[in-house]
């Protein structure tokens, strides 16, 4: 009894942290929520939709954005796009690295990383499917994250499709209402359009399509060793729950003897 | 080491002998880990093998984090990305690092409430108490400095606000953040301060630790009845107690096994469930977040700071009294302090004679009420700070000092407790009755 008051304190005491993120959540429309191939606890990427999104990626966001903390070196990595590494090469030759030694700008390579954003007030893409935290559950809980995700690719997935068509202008910056955007007006013009990017498979290239494609690939620049965390969670909780077991078996034939049970 | 009689380590080989005379440190081990311990602790006395297993986790997850880490404001949120990319494991030992903390706080904050309803703090325990009070300060410490590390929106602006704090003390108060700060604003002096601290104080709370296990090893455990072991002679002794190998480290163990399989769960499937998103977010001094919100483990607290505003009446007696010198700002930091002060204060303000609250009948409905009052404490720090919130916190507020600073000296005159056991034995023996042939069992005990 008293095992399960004290895992009941602790599991009220763990669920009642992240009001916080409640606090934080944006105007307008709330953020439904889309079944990627990464959700759930055995969820993971799909590498072709990777792919296609790295191709919407490098053929629209890179105009402006930036993923400066992803090493092109990844692009190979298993559980990422996974690229053969001629291609990561090849892929590699099209962006350029300021070069110290040479005092001016090279052809990258694999071990340089993404460029920086070409925009200055065009935020890094590398990190930003983790910092929105797009739907938190019953009372902000955020409990639903185990099978959801934070919902930071729906997020970003939302807002590119989520243009209304309205613009306004103020201060000599045309503003763009979208109602997933916190605010509601977004200083970024609608980047994706149907047929924006022709895919070599023929694979569908709706505006929705291409969106969540694009979301899960900055999920995967978000969190590159997600397989891999995944698959150590899930191997240490196994092998904890075996340890909880032998445990629970040696206590009690430890303690039958003193409460007279043998 | 401990006051209650029993077996101590004999050497007994030539080599044992030598080296026990020239240093005892086996018979310390010994001594440690055989201690007779209350033979009717329950599950909450599992807390503290967690929290010793969690400072061992952020100790050794954090070594290895400090070797790949930049302490400058140019590279610090890069080197923790470069930690999460690049470095073998690197993922998994930052989140477990991050999660690792929340444990702790959870772990520690069971422990202190367990040691408030079972009386733990009371005489002859108060140094325990206080010890244990102290690392939980240090823990905050620890924690707060370790949250700027990957500078990070709420790492820079959670710095910012906390430091001050300390510029709300009156003539001292500024030189104290410049010195905290190693500037006029929060910047890299800060982040390189903060990093150092963060690298020394979990040693310091090693060596705390040491002390909190020494003075409770003096004094013996408390146990749920509060009813002292009989240290009569050592037979009395056994049987109140057992050893605390294997008895209780083995129940330790596996109730530290269970918990560790929701945290790796945690870690593994949601392992950014306790941060705050815009901590992914660079640090940026132009950009001020839309909500500044601590860590879950710092709500409570940070509620009772925001809680008293300049329109609450004790408030403006104090500013009256003080001839302004005790304003809202500062006011908010005394009770913040205070509030743990109080709590460190409990040995001296709970005047009942009965120890555990099991046979407290009005105590057991008050101490309640503030397990509740710190959960609602937790939930309003997080909101803003508009109403209904601030009412609702300045009563929760009110009512934590309350119970510290009234009820628990009250409560002892009022109260008619209820009768306690005899003996630890007599309480064992009621949940575990002896067996009719009680020869069989003795002979089976001495196996």
């Amino acid at each position: 009894m008293n095992m399960i008051k004290a895992t009941l304190l602790s599991a009220v005491l763990a669920l009642t942290a992240p009001v916080a993120f409640a606090a934080g959540g944006g105007s307008g429309h709330a953020i439904e929520n889309h079944d990627f191939s990464f959700d759930g606890p055995f969820g993971s990427y799909d590498v072709n939709q990777l792919q296609r999104g790295l191709q919407i990626y490098t053929e629209v966001c890179a105009a402006c954005h930036g993923l400066k903390f992803v090493p092109l070196r990844t692009l190979g990595d298993e559980g990422g796009p996974h690229l053969p590494e001629e291609q990561v090469i090849e892929y590699s030759k099209q962006w350029e690295t300021f070069d110290p030694d040479l005092d001016d700008f090279r052809p990258s390579t694999p071990s340089d990383h993404f460029p920086k954003s070409a925009l200055s007030n065009a935020p890094d893409l590398s990190l930003m499917a983790k910092k929105r935290a797009a739907f938190h559950g019953p009372y902000g809980l955020g409990i639903n994250q185990l099978l959801k995700g934070t919902g930071g690719a729906e997020y970003i997935s939302a807002v590119l499709h989520g243009y209304t068509g309205e613009e306004k202008e103020q201060a000599g910056v045309t503003f763009y209402e979208n109602h997933y955007f916190p605010g509601g007006w977004i200083a970024m013009a609608p980047p994706l359009y149907d047929e924006a990017v022709e895919f070599a498979d023929g694979h569908a290239n709706s505006i929705e399509a291409m969106s969540h494609d694009v979301a899960a690939f900055l999920m995967w620049t978000a969190e590159p060793k997600m397989g891999a965390r995944k698959q150590a969670g899930f191997a240490a909780v196994v092998f904890l729950t075996l340890l909880s077991v032998l445990l629970y078996l040696t206590n009690k034939r430890i303690w039958a003897n003193a409460k007279r049970k043998d | 080491m401990s006051g209650i009689p029993h077996d101590h380590y004999e050497p007994k080989s030539n080599g044992e002998k030598w080296l026990h005379s020239r240093l005892p440190v086996v018979g310390l081990m010994y001594d440690t880990l055989m201690i007779p311990t209350p033979k009717n602790l329950n599950w909450m006395w599992i807390w503290g093998i967690v929290l010793t297993f969690c400072l061992a986790l952020q100790i050794a997850t954090g070594i290895v984090l400090a070797m790949h880490y930049t302490p400058h404001v140019d590279n610090a949120f890069a080197s923790v990305e470069h930690i999460m990319r690049d470095v073998n494991g690197g993922y998994m030992l930052r989140y477990m690092h991050a999660n690792g903390a929340s444990l702790f706080f959870i772990a520690v904050y069971a422990h202190i409430f367990r040691g408030l309803y079972y009386g733990s703090y009371k005489a002859p325990r108060e140094i325990t108490w206080i010890i244990g009070m102290l690392i939980y300060l240090m823990m905050m410490g620890t924690a707060f400095m370790g949250y700027v590390l990957p500078w990070g929106q709420m790492s820079f602006w959670g710095a910012t606000v906390i430091t001050g704090l300390f510029g709300a003390i009156p003539l001292i108060g500024e030189p104290i953040q410049t010195l905290l700060l190693g500037g006029p604003a929060v910047d890299n002096a800060t982040l390189n301060r903060f990093f150092s601290l963060h690298y020394l104080l979990p040693f310091v709370i090693a060596g705390l630790v040491i002390l909190h296990i020494w003075a409770f090893h003096t004094t013996g455990n408390n146990n749920p009845t509060g009813v002292e072991v009989r240290r009569t002679s050592k037979e009395d002794a056994e049987k109140d107690t057992l050893p605390f190998w294997p008895y209780f480290v083995i129940k330790d163990l596996f109730a530290l096994a269970v918990i560790l399989v929701v945290f790796f769960a945690v870690v593994g499937f949601m392992p950014n469930f306790l941060g705050h998103p815009d901590n992914y977010i660079e640090a940026n001094a132009l950009s001020t977040p839309a909500h500044i919100v601590p860590e879950w483990y710092f709500l409570p607290f940070y509620a009772i700071l925001r809680a008293f505003t300049a329109d609450v009446w004790v408030v403006i007696i104090a500013e009256t009294l003080s001839g302004g010198i005790i304003d809202a700002k500062f006011f908010g930091v005394l009770a913040m302090f205070g509030a743990i002060a109080v709590m460190a204060a409990a040995p001296w303000l709970d005047t009942s004679r009965v120890r555990s609250g099991r046979y407290r009948p009005m105590f057991k409905w008050w101490f309640g009420l503030l397990v509740l009052d710190f959960f609602v404490l937790m939930w309003v720090g997080a909101m803003p700070t508009d109403e209904p919130y601030a009412t609702i916190s300045l009563i929760a507020s009110a009512y934590w000092f309350g119970y510290f600073l009234v009820i628990l000296p009250l409560l002892g005159v009022i109260e008619k407790p209820l009768a306690q056991p005899e003996t630890i034995e007599a309480d064992f023996d009621a949940h575990y009755p002896p067996k009719a042939g009680n020869a069989t069992t003795a002979a089976k005990s001495a196996e």
